[in-house]
């Protein structure tokens, strides 16, 4: 337990060291969030009228889409500069590896929401209600990041690695989509989101795909 | 009946005599077979390594030198065979065994935008060394790297790249070490300082296996040889090697032809 | 004709004589709906068809759990063959639905629960074909197409379930909810229907996957025949 504690936090030390030095992913998917805000700006002609229906949806396939491209590059780093057969050749437990890199994609998809979220609120002159909105978020990354991680391991070793990630995540994370968008509606006073527990669904969701994702990496990585 | 790791730092050499044969093997592989889709790239390779003695590989390309150290390694598993290391069955109990095998390829497995230090406290962590920051100043010694320790890896010189490399390979004092082709675009000065810490390892009760085309070379850092031909053990020289000559006339044999009868345990 | 031989062409002729038997009394013994008129006959295609789509992926969920704990290729085969029908089925579900939601909603897609969830599905078993054809090594295609069967069908109760929810106060059409009072002569002509589309998957399984292994032993000899010529050379 001690051991797997210890290899997690190596990890995500040595992933944040990296980011923190180079900022490449973070910068790429806050550019890329916040130009899709935008575009949805030219695209639907978002009058404040109709915010309150689509807001919610506009922010989550912003952020949805930019965080594809951070979740794209977990395993691409490691495949690109040769070190992930170091990580593979050392006594690291795959779980632990799945973990590590699951909250450091948690962590970059924090950054991104914590600049996009009230520039989103500024931008279409939205009320936030930060206390819901925050569970909400969480529950919400972590599902996309559960799946996310396992499916950018797998997508990292095959021909058309930018394409086969969102083919193989965006279908299966569907219900994280449907359920963080109708509970931001809710929390932003939608009058027409569907009020059921979306929480416990969200809760559900990642219970379960996180531990999938803890049972199945390693067969993702292993020659 | 655990194998004993090298407990001396480096700079601390001693000059023990060669191969014990008394002291169970540091790493068996029996009838190693590796399929890649539909070609055999090992077809029944066995390899026995004692502490104590270093090995050398020779093969030309395509024989299955790298397939056998990645094999060796851990990082792909053996169609069919066995593989003992350190008498922890590595393919039952691939997490022990890796801590007792020490790995330098083609690859550094560094991050370049993280310094020497930080890529060997990195790794430090995960094998869960005591001591790490006197240890990683110790191996940064032992390499003579300590003065370019804190820039970035991407900054160094192949051959010091190389260098940080290898501090890593030892960093947890492994009993098994497994370089694959580790001379290659190191200058004369760089390939004698990388023979004589070879030579040192073996020395303080480790086991070195190193793949190679460098001929000459390899004779002054190996106890013995194997040849790969074609996935398969062509022939066996030493020990000990003489000279190189041993060396180029079982290279230079055709295929599948035992050169100098060999002692049952080899 | 040797065993294996007799008992796929025994298959084939029982696939084919209890399609036919379907067919008839899908065309002139099972009574019109009182509601829907004719059209209505669709449902004893697309039901059955929905059954055995899941029915298919149900199998990949086995196969790929049993290839990743004993990691024979025999396991993958079954599991390669299955989504290909699964996907082939889903797709009929989906163009059935169509040509029966037009006549009774006046439109080609109604995003309903079930139909949506079908969609999805759709998406998740494309993408595992589209994974395998982009991963050029076959054990790996095997071992990532083992999680994402497994990933995939676990997902489907919970797509299911956020779509439901999401769809609450849209109104369910009818035809989309099982009647619980159907005369015999439906559930009679239900369950032939079924009994012929799971004799059509276990014939297009059983070809499906002597195909594929028929594939690898030849690949195998090729690539054997050129060691060979290696070794003479």
């Amino acid at each position: 337990m001690l051991t797997f504690g210890r290899q997690v936090y190596a990890v995500l030390a040595k992933d944040a060291l990296i980011e923190r030095r180079t900022k490449d992913a973070v910068s790429a998917m806050l550019v890329f969030s916040l130009l899709v805000l935008v575009t949805f700006n030219f695209a639907l002609d978002l009058r404040t009228e109709i915010m309150s229906a689509v807001g919610p949806g506009v922010l989550w396939t912003a952020v949805l889409l930019g965080s594809t491209l951070g979740l794209g590059r977990t395993f691409a780093i490691e495949r690109e500069q040769g070190t992930l057969d170091g990580l593979l050749m050392a006594p690291l437990d795959r779980s632990a590896l799945y973990v590590a890199k699951l909250l450091g994609n948690v962590g970059l998809m924090a950054i991104v929401l914590l600049v996009s979220v009230p520039l989103f609120a500024v931008l279409f002159d939205v009320a936030l209600n930060p206390g819901p909105l925050l569970i909400i978020l969480a529950l919400g990354t972590l599902g996309f990041a559960a799946v996310g991680t396992l499916f950018s391991a797998i997508a990292s070793h095959t021909r058309a690695r930018e394409v086969m990630l969102p083919v193989l995540l965006f279908p299966v994370i569907v219900p994280i989509l449907i359920g963080v968008v109708q509970a931001t509606g809710l929390a932003l006073g939608s009058t027409t989101a569907r009020d059921m527990p979306w929480l416990s669904l969200l809760l559900g969701f990642d219970a379960i795909y996180v531990s999938l994702g803890a049972l199945t990496f390693g067969h993702a990585l292993e020659d | 009946m655990e194998a004993q790791s090298p407990s001396l730092a480096l700079s601390q050499a001693i000059e023990p005599p060669g191969p014990d044969l008394d002291a169970p093997a540091a790493l068996n592989a029996s009838r190693i077979v590796r399929r890649y889709g539909g070609a055999l790239a090992l077809r029944g390779v066995d390899v026995v390594l004692r502490q104590g003695e270093s090995v050398a590989l020779f093969g030309p390309n395509g024989a299955g030198k790298t397939t056998l150290i990645r094999v060796l390694a851990t990082l792909i598993r053996p169609t069919s065979g066995t593989l003992v290391v350190g008498g922890e069955d590595a393919l039952r109990n691939a997490s022990r065994a890796r801590r007792l095998l020490g790995v330098v390829g083609h690859q550094t497995y560094l991050y370049g935008d993280l310094t020497p230090v930080e890529n060997l406290r990195f790794y430090g962590r995960i094998y869960g060394i005591a001591d790490l920051d006197a240890r990683i100043d110790t191996v940064l010694r032992d390499v003579e790297m300590e003065h370019r320790a804190d820039s970035p890896v991407r900054t160094l010189s192949r051959g010091m790249q190389q260098r940080v490399a290898l501090a890593r390979a030892i960093l947890h004092q492994p009993l098994v070490l497994l370089l694959d082709e580790p001379d290659t675009g190191l200058d004369d000065d760089a390939q004698e300082r990388l023979a004589a810490l070879i030579r040192r390892w073996a020395d303080l009760g480790g086991a070195v296996l190193f793949a190679s085309h460098h001929i000459e070379w390899a004779a002054r850092a190996a106890d013995r040889a194997v040849v790969l031909r074609e996935g398969r053990v062509a022939s066996i020289v030493g020990p000990p090697i003489r000279d190189a000559r041993d060396l180029f006339e079982a290279y230079r044999d055709g295929a599948g032809v035992l050169s100098r009868a060999v002692p049952a345990a080899c | 004709m040797s065993n294996g031989a007799t008992a796929r062409t025994g298959l084939v002729a029982a696939t084919l004589v209890t399609s036919a038997v379907a067919l008839a009394m899908i065309a002139f013994y099972v009574p019109n709906d009182r509601v829907q008129g004719v059209v209505q006959r669709i449902f004893y295609f697309h039901l059955p068809i929905a059954w055995i789509a899941y029915l298919a992926f149900f199998v990949v969920l086995v196969a790929s759990i049993a290839y990743l704990m004993t990691r024979d290729a025999k396991w993958d085969t079954v599991a390669r063959a299955s989504v290909e029908i699964g996907v082939l089925f889903t797709t009929l579900v989906l163009i059935t639905g169509s040509l029966w939601g037009k006549p009774i909603w006046n439109t080609w897609w109604s995003w309903d629960a079930r139909l949506t969830t079908t969609l999805v599905l759709w998406f998740i078993y494309v993408g595992y074909i589209m994974l395998r054809s982009y991963t050029p090594d076959r054990e790996r295609g095997a071992r990532f197409g083992a999680i994402v069967g497994i990933v995939g069908f676990i997902d489907i109760p919970i797509v299911h379930f956020s779509v439901q929810w999401w769809r609450t106060l849209h109104p369910e059409p009818v035809v989309a909810r099982s009647n619980p009072q159907l005369p015999i002569e439906m559930i009679v002509t239900l369950g032939i229907s079924l009994l012929a589309m799971t004799l059509v998957y276990v014939t297009l399984m059983v070809y499906r996957t002597a195909l594929e292994r028929l594939r690898d032993e030849n690949r195998e000899l090729e690539n054997e025949a050129a060691w060979d010529e290696r070794a003479y050379a």
